[in-house]
């Protein structure tokens, strides 16, 4: 389908990404596969190695 | 703050996705993105980081695959998924809330998808924190001329045979307006232009088909929910035809390209002068006399 190898992201991705809703600072969780907002409570997915930086996508941490 | 709700984004993405489902209609698309390239080609810079935002499809990034201004180009778009072929970095993003860090971008590009966001002046000023002084924002999107013909085929068949009009065609971005939005936005060298064209078809069904192909059916949040009535449409097709034909019998729809360019402000850019600071007068340059108006400068 494409090149880009599952379930890895792109680290220069990695290095610009923020929270679109709070512009902070997001961590890698490499085991979930997820980018964790603190400041939103919000961890948006990783899918086929594409960040999902969708705040309806995204699971609300508590 | 927030904007006013215009455009329903989640039924946009639908669409979009059915209309790449059934082989989406492309030639708009790939208008943009080779003018685009071309556009790209004369600016006198590299950019290592580009974001292609929200440009559906991936005919842009196939445009700009092989030019040497840029370096990577990451797809930002709510369906990245939908790129089959593109190579480089994807993320799902809404251009109206930006994921990237300030700072960050060289370059971001824009074809064919700000004309959907309902806070476009928001969007704007959150493309310039992403850029890098001296970084280019580069876009086109549809002006207020846009399928103009249809507008008014649909107002006037509605007026008369329903007594009324709703909202079908959506409201598109005057250019007038576009060069002070990226000015407030926090742009320098703020350029607009505008290219406008007529697409001929065989009636209007034949443009709806195409709009429909091209994922661009009424996306208004204040659209009439009740199915469009079959007596109404055929009005819209006998008026459209009496008012925009060729006298081949072919239709007309014009669409509107709005460009836009601004560079984020840097200190290498051409900046002006502090009033008062003139080292040579305007009326020596002129090869005039100065002539006092009366009452001034004693």
């Amino acid at each position: 389908m494409n090149d880009r190898p599952a379930n890895s992201v792109d680290p220069k991705l990695l290095e610009i990404l923020v929270c679109p809703l709070t512009k902070g600072r997001l961590e890698y969780d490499a085991a979930r596969q997820e980018l964790i907002s603190r400041s939103a409570k919000l961890a948006y997915p990783i899918r086929d190695g594409i960040p999902i930086m969708l705040p309806e996508e995204a699971r609300r941490l508590d | 703050m927030s904007a006013p709700l215009v455009f329903d984004r989640a039924l946009l993405r639908t669409r979009r996705r059915r209309a790449v489902a059934g082989g989406a209609e492309m030639f708009l698309l790939e208008r943009a993105a080779d003018e685009m390239a071309e556009r790209l080609a004369v600016v006198l810079r590299h950019f290592d980081l580009a974001v292609d935002l929200g440009t559906p499809g991936d005919a842009l990034a196939r445009s700009l695959a092989g030019s040497p201004k840029v370096g990577t180009l990451i797809a930002a778009e709510p369906d990245p998924h939908l790129r089959l072929a593109h190579p480089g970095p994807a993320v799902a993003v809404d251009a109206e809330a930006s994921p990237f860090a300030p700072g960050s971008l060289d370059l971001v590009v824009s074809a064919l998808s700000l004309q959907a966001v309902n806070d476009l002046p928001g969007t704007l000023v959150q493309v310039c924190r992403a850029l890098r002084p001296d970084g280019l924002f580069l876009a086109v999107l549809l002006g207020g001329a846009t399928l103009t013909e249809l507008r008014q085929s649909f107002a006037e068949a509605e007026a008369e045979r329903d007594g009324g009009i709703s909202p079908r065609v959506a409201p598109f971005a005057d250019v007038r307006d576009m060069g002070s939005l990226l000015q407030r936005a926090g742009f320098a060298l703020p350029v607009t232009d505008v290219d406008r064209f007529t697409v001929r078809y065989a009636s209007p069904f034949a443009l709806m088909a195409d709009l429909r192909r091209m994922g661009a059916t009424n996306p208004l949040v204040e659209r009439r929910r009740v199915p469009l009535r079959r007596a109404t449409l055929m009005r819209m097709a006998d008026i459209y035809a009496a008012r925009f034909s060729d006298p081949d019998g072919r239709v007309r729809a014009t669409f509107e390209f709005v460009w836009l360019s601004g560079w984020v402000p840097h200190e290498s850019q051409q900046q002006p002068l502090k009033p008062g600071s003139a080292k040579t007068r305007l009326a020596d340059a002129l090869g005039t006399v100065e002539v006092k108006l009366p009452g001034e400068g004693k």
